[in-house]
């Protein structure tokens, strides 16, 4: 076991290596690349809840959060390395909020109340017309990172490393917080809630924090999307953009930290395929392939990478 | 010749993977040098209720493709269409806006239905210097709130969309006091309803707003605001909803008499003639963003508007509906700017600046008019208001009174926002409205 | 507030009308959501894809029946049999094929799989009956107006959505009822409902409860489909928006819980027309407030038993 988790660390180096030699050969590939580690880091979010058995069909809440306080903020505070902290503020404190009282709640009352508040919040994206532009969505005007202003490939380039950046920081975060007690207690929530309270520790409170930290990772994933498009629709809260992150999730594989990123590399890059050659059925080509995935490597593309290993160290 | 091969998109994206492996450097600027082929990214709706517009948006393209094609295609360059998906959202929108330009190194960009798209494309456009048509999205923000050298729009837009219905039913209905307006709660409801109150509460102040109803985006249901229309009895009801959205409505509205009580104002209305049919009463006002319809009473070539028409029932088993239209004339107008362009070159194909170029001031014929774009890159097209009326000719209602607008008296001038020229508004907007047009034969 | 009532009673009573009216549909498809999440305790996303399926397969035979010359009346057999058609294939082959490989996985893993299952009949149904709305108004047409009297006047209401959509509803309320708890089929299925592992323990055949369960849901959830084609157009989409719904209903009744189901619907329908009434901006979100306010007051929604912990 150890070896595979060092052996992770391994492949994690490799695959961002192999990301930046990727972005650094195809421009269009540095965009798609850049918004899949974004994606990566929500669904690591993703991930920690369902190491609780906790499925959140609502955090594009967070995303959406994330990406809007980047679009309003960035008049005022033209700056990225500020508008990344604030937006993961905002929505540290909006999923603390939420968080304490969806933490009471259990499975599908857990997943249907994240639902009816980004459902809720992609509303109010819309009823605040003069305010969002509704649908219109906001431009994302010019910021500076680290206070060099940038422009074309070379701003694209500042927020793809920042994206990089988040994914092994948030990577590394989420490694450790699973290995420490509490990352332990969720696991518990999963199999036998009631024995955590016998042993005096407060299942809330450990999913709470659980909780924050996804809404936090999902703020940031959300920042770093509107800096990349630089345009913020209510699209971002809608629920199928939640049931995205799940579906990116299994798809990845919920064994590993890696999982998260897999999935959405694999994600984007099957959609454009799928776009490019059946422009109008690419849902379906992703469906069948999450359906294979389910059906055929259950522990998603993670697993499938782990068990090679795996098998290799047996050998 | 076919217009698409999936293969070969197949192995061009595959090309472009294959690129990971190997040295930079395809990031160049293409040389001017006349082209094999001449590759138009187009960005249309292909999932979600949108599809309603993007499918036959989608189907003009392929059918205007092949035309051209056959005729040898635009300037002796063969075309080929690449297209994406706007369903999923900004951020796949986006990223295969720049795939198309940085790997499939498409010539020209043919960009959006939904405004929020378009709001996105034109910075990305600019951007990557690569020439972007508007070829159907709506808000009048792009060009008046910015200005660019790549981006054009080659139809009208909300401003003069809302205008002419308006000064239509001021001039044709001038005695109505109240009003309820019925629009789908997203931004071209939100932004139709404030262009219109804008304009009425100068043209004629004092109608009385009894509901402003905004249900949502997709509704299936209308049933308890035609029950809040038929307890109010305004005596308009102006809504700018379309696809399933306005069927529905249209529908619940005539099984429950309220046509019979208020005169409905449906600006976007062309597009669903044919689907409701008979349902939708004589007497009530449609439009059809531009002068789009198969019936036009005085199209600038009738025999190109007929074969237009005649093409599109062929191949597709209906009328053509607004966007179809829309697509033909961002086809045109890329044909007359590579010609314009080519010839400003001395013969030779032009860059992409010197494409863009050739637009500001462009003319070029729609299936029904000669159209022109401003030095602001926004186009000047007429817009076709009418009234509903039967004919047994036709399954479907008909447009009758149909009243021509030219562009110029129903938007505001190179640099002025909508708003402020509503502003400034008088009542001799009203009476310049032009007469009807009877139909010619 | 008497003085409220009087000004606006008469509009409160044409709101309610209305409400219980779109309740009648509400409650058609999600009651059968909520069946189903009871006793497989899936929670199935393409249950909105057969909905929408159910109602386009309602208009095509319709119109069929009406191009063949067969008499106004067949319309109505032709919803049911839509109905039927789409339940009966489409359920048992996913039971079967794709839910039956995944009971033992975790939960998330069989939402997935209905999630991709929604996804790839979102583009097979596109595929079928493209992009333009479609819709079959026979039924409506055939059954007419009911006049309402209102301030000296008359609203007109269609009789189909004010009679026949909640006596349908109703016969649904109560046959189900009835068949839950008076045949042997239905306290099996109240059975594996309330303790799956006691049920099997038993003797009973939970593979076959499930296939019907889901089955039955299906035609449920098609019947709502194709009971919604005479008055709505269906277009690519409704699906999305019809399950989000649903899953709204399911969580605030309580799970498998009918009465709940019902009770829900009311609640959402009648909220939505008084917000129409009062407050239009409000309508969108009334499904999700009363929602969050339940889930505020009864955790476990409102007919929901708490599940005895486990130790």
């Amino acid at each position: 076991m150890r070896g595979l988790r060092r052996a992770e660390i391994l492949i994690a180096l490799l695959l961002a290596a192999a990301i930046v030699l990727a972005a650094f050969s195809t421009p269009w590939l540095r965009f798609v690349l850049t918004v899949a580690l974004a994606k990566g880091v929500a669904v690591l979010g993703i991930l920690l809840l369902l190491r609780a058995g906790q499925v959140s069909f609502g955090h594009a809440l967070y995303v959406a959060l994330g990406a809007y306080a980047v679009a309003f903020l960035a008049p005022r505070v033209p700056e990225a390395a500020l508008l990344l902290p604030l937006a993961a503020v905002v929505a540290g404190l909006v999923g603390t909020v939420v968080g304490l009282f969806v933490s009471r709640y259990r499975e599908i009352f857990f997943g249907m109340l994240n639902l009816a508040l980004s459902m809720v919040f992609y509303s109010v994206l819309e009823k605040l017309y003069h305010i969002t532009r509704g649908t219109d969505g906001i431009r994302v005007p010019a910021i500076t990172v680290l206070g060099q202003p940038l422009e074309g490939s070379s701003y694209d380039w500042a927020v793809f490393a920042m994206a990089l950046g988040l994914a092994l920081l948030f990577g590394l975060l989420a490694r450790a917080y699973l290995a420490s007690p509490v990352g332990q207690a969720l696991a518990a929530i999963k199999t036998r809630e009631t024995r955590l309270d016998f042993m005096g520790v407060s299942p809330r409170r450990v999913l709470l924090s659980a909780y924050v930290l996804s809404a936090v990772m999902a703020g940031c994933a959300g920042a770093v999307i509107a800096m990349a498009t630089r345009h913020v629709t209510p699209l971002l809260a809608y629920w199928t953009a939640s049931g995205e992150l799940v579906f990116i999730a299994v798809l990845g594989g919920a064994g590993g930290v890696l999982g998260p990123f897999l999935g959405a590399a694999t994600f984007e890059l099957v959609r454009v395929y799928a776009a490019a050659t059946v422009a109008d059925a690419w849902g379906m080509i992703l469906g069948a392939v999450l359906l294979l995935v389910i059906l055929f490597a259950r522990g998603g593309l993670w697993g499938i990478v782990a068990a090679r290993l795996g098998r290799r160290r047996a050998a | 010749m076919p217009v698409t091969s999936p293969l070969t998109r197949r192995g061009a994206l595959a090309a472009g993977f294959g690129s990971v492996l190997l040295p930079a450097g395809l990031s160049a600027q293409a040389p001017a040098a006349k082209p094999s082929e001449l590759k138009i990214g187009i960005t249309t709706f292909l999932s979600g209720p949108a599809s309603v517009f993007g499918v036959p948006g989608r189907n003009a393209a392929e059918m205007l493709a092949e035309e051209i094609n056959r005729e040898g295609g635009i300037g002796g360059v063969p075309i080929r269409l690449f297209f994406v998906d706007e369903g999923p959202g900004i951020d796949h929108l986006v990223g295969e806006f720049r795939r198309l330009v940085q790997n499939e190194k498409v010539d020209v960009m043919l960009a959006s239905i939904s405004s929020g798209s378009c709001l996105a494309c034109t910075p990305l456009a600019e951007e990557l210097r690569k020439v972007t048509l508007l070829w159907d999205c709506g808000t009048q923000r792009i060009f008046e709130e910015g200005s660019y050298k790549y981006a054009f729009r080659s139809q009208a837009n909300s401003t003069p969309e809302m205008m002419a219905p308006l000064l239509y039913l001021l001039k044709h209905k001038p005695d109505f006091r109240s009003l309820a307006v019925v629009n789908q709660d997203y931004a071209w409801g939100r932004d139709s309803w404030e262009l219109w109150k804008a304009a009425m509460d100068v043209l004629k102040p004092g109608v009385r707003v009894v509901a402003e109803l905004f249900p949502r985006f997709g509704a299936t249901d209308f049933s308890a605001e035609v029950t809040r229309l038929l307890a109010l009895r305004p005596d308009v009801v102006l809504s700018t909803s379309w696809g399933g959205d306005l069927d529905t409505f249209i529908r619940q509205s005539a099984e429950r008499r309220l046509f019979e009580r208020s005169t409905f104002v449906l600006p976007l209305a062309e597009s669903s003639l044919e689907r409701v049919g008979r349902l939708l009463p004589p007497g009530h006002i449609v439009g059809s963003r531009g002068d789009h319809w198969h019936q036009h009473p005085r199209p600038a070539d009738p025999a190109a508007l007929q074969r237009f028409v005649a093409n599109y029932r062929r191949r597709f088993n209906a009328y053509p509906i607004y966007p179809t239209y829309h697509m033909a004339q961002a086809f045109s107008a890329l044909r007359a700017a590579y010609a314009k362009a080519t010839a400003a070159n001395g013969g030779n194909w032009p860059s992409d600046v010197q494409l863009a170029g050739a637009f500001p001031g462009l003319e070029f014929d729609s299936p029904t008019a000669r159209l022109r774009i401003r030095e602001d890159g926004q186009a000047l097209e007429p817009q076709l208001i009418g009234t509903t009326a039967q004919d047994d000719r036709f399954p479907f209602p008909i447009m009758d009174r149909m009243v021509v607008f030219p562009p110029e008296t129903i938007m505001p001038p190179v640099g002025q926002k909508s708003l402020d020229w509503i502003r400034t508004l008088t009542a001799d907007a009203v009476s310049r409205v032009p007469d009807p047009v009877r139909p010619a034969g | 507030m008497g003085e409220w009532f009087e000004q606006n009673g008469a509009l409160l009573g044409l709101a309610l009308l209305d409400g219980i009216a779109s309740a009648a549909l509400i409650f058609m498809v999600a009651v059968g959501l909520n069946l189903v999440f009871g006793v497989l305790r899936v929670l199935n996303v393409a249950h909105g894809s057969f909905f929408a399926i159910g109602g386009y397969m309602a208009a095509s035979i319709g119109l069929l029946m009406t191009a063949v010359g067969l008499p106004p009346w067949a319309s109505f057999a032709a919803l049911l049999l839509a109905a039927v058609v789409t339940g009966a294939i489409l359920g048992p082959l996913i039971e079967r094929f794709l839910l039956r490989r995944v009971y033992a996985e975790e939960s998330v893993l069989q939402l997935l799989v209905t999630f991709a299952l929604f996804m790839i009949l979102e583009d097979l149904q596109k595929i079928v009956w493209g992009v333009q709305p479609v819709s079959f108004g026979g039924p409506v047409a055939l059954m007419g107006t009911v006049d309402v009297p209102f301030a000296g006047d008359v609203i007109p209401y269609n009789a189909y959505q004010v009679i026949l959509l909640p006596v349908v509803a109703l016969l649904t309320l109560g046959g189900l009822a009835w068949f839950l708890r008076r045949t042997l089929a239905g306290r099996v299925i109240v059975a594996v409902t309330l303790d799956r592992e006691a049920a099997t323990a038993m003797g009973i055949d939970a593979g076959r409860v499930f296939l019907l369960t889901f089955t039955f849901g299906a035609v449920l959830a098609a019947l709502g489909g194709a009971l919604s084609a005479p008055t709505a157009s269906l277009v690519p989409g409704v699906g999305a928006s019809t399950i989000v719904l649903s899953f709204a209903v399911v969580a605030t009744a309580g799970l498998g819980q009918i009465e709940g189901a019902a009770l829900t619907a009311l609640m959402i329908g009648i909220g939505r027309s008084v917000a129409v009434t009062f407050e239009p901006e409000l309508e969108v979100v009334v499904p999700y407030l009363i929602m969050v306010a339940v889930l505020l007051l009864r955790p476990q929604g409102l007919f929901g038993v708490p599940e005895t912990r486990r130790i």
